[in-house]
């Protein structure tokens, strides 16, 4: 793990990979938590975590260092989420040509598969969702769609993802769920919160 | 209440925004100027963090159902008090009275009055601070709107209607303040990195010793910016990571941006510094020209 500085007020922890960031996030709420490190934000993302509002960068990044990360603690704790989803998914032969299968075997990997919560961007409780292996990876859509609707479970990259509301998307659609995924009135707001494990389940 | 009679380009509800949920993918949002917006709060005798109105370039008309004191911050700009008497005068006379208000001090309006914002002479947003403040839900704990998210109230439509909240204080006793005049040209100290090593050397000679232009596609996500494109040393996608305020991102065409108030939390473009202060900005008309200078000077 290497400490950049970002602007007057920021660091960027650049990981060796995301079970290295999963673990950083953990050991960095947690050191929030307890008093031990002061930060407006902790923004985990594909291989980083930015620490974002912290009043003494560059003795943060001093004190930080000296961690060292539980990456077991961080794995064991988590919650899980089960998420009712309906396979019918317009991309779903796309997936299988990708993937070499036919579209059964394609639905019952994603069934299978053990997500987790690697970190939340692109809108309001999108969650990117770990767990399929590397060489699964999809590409997006060239031409995305002017609208996807909310529930959609969709892949791309290496990630599977849900639209918490609809707008814009190029990830390819597999199923969909009627599980609200962002609810300012809940606490906390986003159902996918980073390190929760998600199962895409039967409804 | 305020009743919208004429909502004007983009005006919105904001205020000191929503920070602490990056985590979730939700942006900081707030005042394009968080420090005019407080100082017109200061103005009213409200809370710092009460919601105000970010009206961009064009003005905006209000009339207020009951006595509010207002005043008004940042963009130079006209301000007209509209007055229609409860009974006309006898003998006919004046229906409405009119009477100039000025900006930077706090402006009692009786119940009725109707605020006429004029066009921004100079610069691009003003911020008003509504005595007991804009009363709407507040989203996340923020009333802001968030140009990006969609969350907070819509903008201003014409025809809509706000409401406000109870006075909690006095208007502050002051005749004026002072606003800071707006510049012909922005002079900005940048910190490289964090990914600075995605660029040539040039690259960052470049952006300290060129100027830009602020490009006419700039919004409350970004100023976007055009001039010598910064060449990268590494081709291909960086992996999505977190965005602060003021990031300077570079996309493939090499013209760079520099994410404000409704910036996404997450991007996948490789950021190759950092503004100290974006808040001049908020100000900065298309055509305005851009320098950066390091952090030593």
């Amino acid at each position: 793990m290497r400490i950049r500085p970002v602007g007057a007020h920021a660091l960027l922890l650049d990981c060796d990979g995301p079970e290295q960031v999963e673990a950083w996030r953990a050991e960095l709420w947690r050191r929030r938590a307890a008093g031990d490190l002061s930060a407006v934000e902790i923004v985990p993302a594909a291989a980083t975590v930015l620490v974002d509002g912290v009043p003494d960068p560059a003795a943060a990044a001093a004190r930080i260092a000296g961690w060292t990360p539980d990456g077991a603690v961080a794995t064991t704790d988590a919650a899980e989420v089960r998420v009712p989803t309906v396979y019918d998914g317009a991309d779903l032969p796309a997936v299988a040509e990708h993937w070499g299968v036919d579209v059964p075997a394609v639905v019952e990997r994603l069934r299978r598969t053990e997500f987790r919560v690697a970190f939340c961007g692109f809108a309001p409780g999108f969650a990117y969702l770990t767990g399929l292996p590397a060489e699964l990876a999809v590409p997006r859509l060239a031409t995305p769609r002017t609208r996807v609707p909310a529930g959609s479970v969709a892949l791309a990259g290496p990630y599977a993802g849900i639209y918490p509301t609809a707008s814009p998307g190029g990830w390819l659609l597999v199923g969909r769920t009627d599980l609200v995924l962002f609810d300012v009135h809940a606490d906390p707001p986003a159902r996918l919160t980073p390190g929760t494990r998600v199962r895409l389940v039967d409804p | 209440m305020i009743e919208v009679l004429r909502a004007g380009a983009l005006t919105t509800v904001q205020d000191q925004g929503r920070p602490g949920w990056a985590h979730l993918g939700v942006p900081r949002s707030g005042a394009l100027d968080p420090a005019a917006l407080r100082l017109a709060n200061r103005l009213v005798g409200n809370p710092e963090h009460a919601a105000g109105l970010e009206i961009t370039l064009t003005g905006c008309e209000l009339r207020f159902t009951r006595a509010v004191t207002v005043a008004l911050t940042g963009a130079e700009v006209d301000v007209l008090v509209e007055r229609r008497p409860a009974e006309t005068p006898p003998g006919g006379g004046p229906s409405v009275e009119r009477r100039p208000g000025d900006t930077g001090r706090p402006l009692s309006l009786p119940a009725g009055a109707t605020l006429r914002i004029g066009p921004a002479r100079a610069g691009v947003r003003s911020w008003l601070a509504v005595s007991g403040g804009i009363a709407v839900e507040p989203v996340l704990g923020s009333r802001a709107t968030d140009t990006l998210s969609g969350l907070g109230p819509p903008p201003l439509r014409d025809g809509a209607r706000l409401p406000v909240g109870a006075p909690t204080g006095p208007p502050a006793p002051v005749d004026l303040t002072v606003a800071p005049a707006v510049p012909a040209g922005l002079r900005l100290a940048l910190r490289p990195g964090p990914r600075q090593d995605w660029f040539t050397s040039a690259a960052l000679d470049l952006l300290l010793r060129t100027a830009y232009a602020i490009s006419p596609a700039s919004n409350r996500v970004g100023a976007r910016l055009a001039g010598a494109a910064l060449p990268r040393a590494v081709a291909g996608e960086l992996p999505s990571e977190g965005l602060v305020l003021g990031a300077v991102q570079v996309p493939p065409d090499g013209q760079p941006l520099i994410f404000l108030a409704d910036h996404p939390t997450t991007g996948g473009y490789p950021v190759i510094g950092v503004v100290d202060d974006v808040t001049p900005l908020a100000q900065a008309r298309p055509g305005t020209t851009v320098t950066f200078h390091g952090p030593q000077r």
